[in-house]
């Protein structure tokens, strides 16, 4: 397997005042593709940090953060936007979708970024719902979906550009515990059936258990080793 | 294209009831705009409306000093003169002071000769220049007081004492739309002949004289060569262009226009203040959806289209009702003006003006929502609670 996300040395920290707070110190991190991995730590450890840098969404202080091979520190930020939307595909914990745009709607919006035609969208829209099992959902408004339902259109969304990595920033904090499972049981199907890479924070340990590797950060250092995925009982 | 038309459409209509207020300012705002403009612009209306081709000669000391009607023959002889008329200002009252129209005593046949926006049907002309205390009437002063021809008109001068009758013979239309039809034009000589007979010192004098040149350009030099003809006399003459003579009038009551003016503008400025904090609100509750467009790949383009998008929507959409409904409303005022000011029409140039500023309101309130929006680095954005 080759490399994904390769990270070496990486360092984050936040200014307040006179005041320097780190929140990543040398993080070393290696990710091979098809590989489902799970950050867990507690509040203020780094973790959503760490995946806003490797999606691209935050910028590092020092060190090496590479994804495909690409240097994506070294990226302007149009570039770096165009890289997100082809190499990318977020989930995120409050689902953030458009509330005036219906599901079918929210899942073409990243599309609108390529040169498919409206008829090629359309396939690819009706392709990644059927797979997150929305089909008869696609004209309703996020208001008139469940919970499980809009992380469902989310990740959809996340999928219908067919993007190298997915990464998922507590993707069921937000829901019970049925729906919390059904999407740990998707992102699961496509890291196994479609060999999607994926990167989620979680503090469940359910989810984690989905995970090949747990790694956990505390104070904003990484565990040098992999942790097991934890066994739960269901 | 259409996916982000869409998508701001259904922005606007998200807070329905802010959106509705929003654009209900804009469109009172512009509705003031639009009147107080009409209200300068009918200050001006006689500026505008005055010819290149007329001089006015009048008493060099002021307007309240009159001048002989020998000057009349004098004057047609400078070089450049194609015709003289004259007129007096009459002010008198009908029924009673709050009635009030322009009233001037003219040499008929002559003035028609320099005046030719002024239309008369032929039959209503000739009753005129025949019948000794004939009126001719503009349409919309007749109109204003339900006169017909044959009717008799009493009016109580305060200038030139007594009761004086006139039966209107004829109502007058304008050859364009900025021609006052709101004049009451009576027989100098009926005037004169009344002045005579009271023995009054202003007997064979006029206020002022119409002059028709033939070469515009050469209008200084006329009015040079004409008030060179009566220096040193009793009675010493000003010699302007009707444009010039025009504006005096205007500047004895500047400071209102000006103050109108400034007002016109202040309503647009408050009204960007109003349009600019609604965008802002609804910019501030969107910033997690902003900050998915630009985590999703999308620049700052597309984050652009969507704030100045919606903010224009409103704005011009409110500038088009507001507009639409200042015309109606610029009648009716008009209306209730009166004569007070006979040219009261909206004009095209405010009408592009409002446009420019619903459109100024419009770009100026996205900008800082903008600036805003994009300077919230993403991942802030993302933990944003709207």
């Amino acid at each position: 397997m080759k490399p994904l996300v390769e990270v070496r040395d990486l360092c984050k920290h936040y200014r307040r005042g006179e005041q320097i707070i780190p929140v990543l110190v040398d993080i070393n991190l290696t990710i091979f593709e098809g590989e489902f991995i799970a950050l867990m730590g507690p509040s203020g450890s780094g973790k959503s940090t760490l995946l806003n840098l490797i999606a691209g969404i935050d910028q590092a202080d020092s060190g090496m953060l590479r994804v495909g091979g690409v240097d994506i520190a070294a990226l302007s930020e149009s570039s770096l936007a165009d890289w997100r939307a082809t190499h990318v595909g977020f989930i995120f914990q409050f689902y953030n979708l458009i509330p005036v745009l219906t599901a079918f709607e929210n899942v073409e919006l990243p599309l609108l970024l390529t040169a498919l035609s409206r008829r090629e969208r359309r396939d690819h829209v009706d392709l990644v719902l059927g797979m997150v099992g929305l089909q008869d959902r696609m004209a309703h408004f996020p208001s008139q979906l469940s919970g499980g339902q809009q992380q469902r259109v989310a990740i959809a969304r996340a999928l219908v550009t067919d993007p190298t990595l997915i990464v998922a920033d507590e993707p069921t904090g937000d829901l019970d515990r049925q729906s919390a499972e059904e999407i740990l049981d998707i992102l699961e199907h496509l890291n196994r059936e479609v060999g999607k890479t994926i990167i989620m924070v979680t503090h469940d340990q359910r989810a984690a258990a989905k995970a090949h590797h747990v790694r956990h950060l505390d104070k904003g250092v990484l565990n040098d080793h992999d942790a097991a995925p934890p066994r739960t009982t269901a | 294209m259409f996916f982000f038309l869409k998508l701001i459409v259904r922005n606007v209509f998200r807070q329905k009831l802010r959106s509705a207020l929003t654009a209900f300012g804009i469109m009172v705002a512009l509705i003031a705009f639009g009147l107080l403009r009409t209200v300068v612009d009918a200050w001006y209306a006689g500026v505008d409306a005055a010819s290149a081709s007329r001089l006015i000669t009048r008493n060099a000391i002021s307007l309240n000093f009159s001048l002989p009607i020998s000057y009349e023959s004098k004057i047609r002889q400078v070089d450049g003169v194609t015709g003289v008329s004259s007129a007096n200002w009459f002010g008198g009252v009908y029924i009673s002071e709050k009635n009030f129209f322009p009233q001037f005593a003219i040499d008929a046949a002559s003035y028609f000769a320099l005046f030719p926006e002024i239309l008369i049907e032929p039959g209503e002309r000739k009753a005129f220049l025949h019948d000794r205390k004939g009126a001719l009437v503009g349409r919309k002063l007749a109109k204003a007081y339900g006169w017909n021809l044959g009717d008799v008109v009493p009016v109580r001068g305060t200038i030139y004492p007594g009761t004086w009758s006139f039966v209107i013979r004829g109502i007058y239309a304008g050859a364009r739309k900025n021609v006052d039809e709101s004049t009451f034009f009576f027989h100098w000589d009926y005037l004169n002949e009344k002045l005579k007979a009271i023995k009054d010192g202003r007997t064979d004098h006029v206020g002022i004289f119409f002059v028709g040149i033939n070469q515009p350009q050469r209008a200084a030099e006329i009015s040079g060569a004409i008030d060179r003809v009566f220096k040193n006399s009793l009675a010493e003459t000003l010699t302007e262009t009707e444009k010039a003579f025009q504006l005096g009038f205007v500047a004895m009551t500047e400071a209102i226009v000006v103050a109108i003016e400034i007002v016109s503008f202040v309503v647009i400025g408050i009204i960007m203040a109003v349009m600019a904090n609604t965008m802002a609100m609804s910019v501030r509750e969107r910033t997690r959806e902003f900050a998915t467009l630009r985590a999703l790949g999308f620049g700052p383009t597309y984050i652009a289209s969507l704030i100045f998008g919606e903010s224009l929507t409103i704005s011009l959409c409110a500038g088009i009702l507001g507009i639409s409904a200042t015309y109606p409303l610029v009648d009716y005022v008009g209306a209730k003006f009166g004569t007070l000011f006979p040219i009261f029409v909206l004009a095209r140039e405010t009408v592009e003006l409002a446009l420019a500023a619903a459109f100024l309101v419009g770009v100026v309130a996205a900008i800082f929502p903008f600036w805003r929006a994009l300077r919230e680095p993403v991942a802030d954005g993302l933990r944003s609670v709207g």
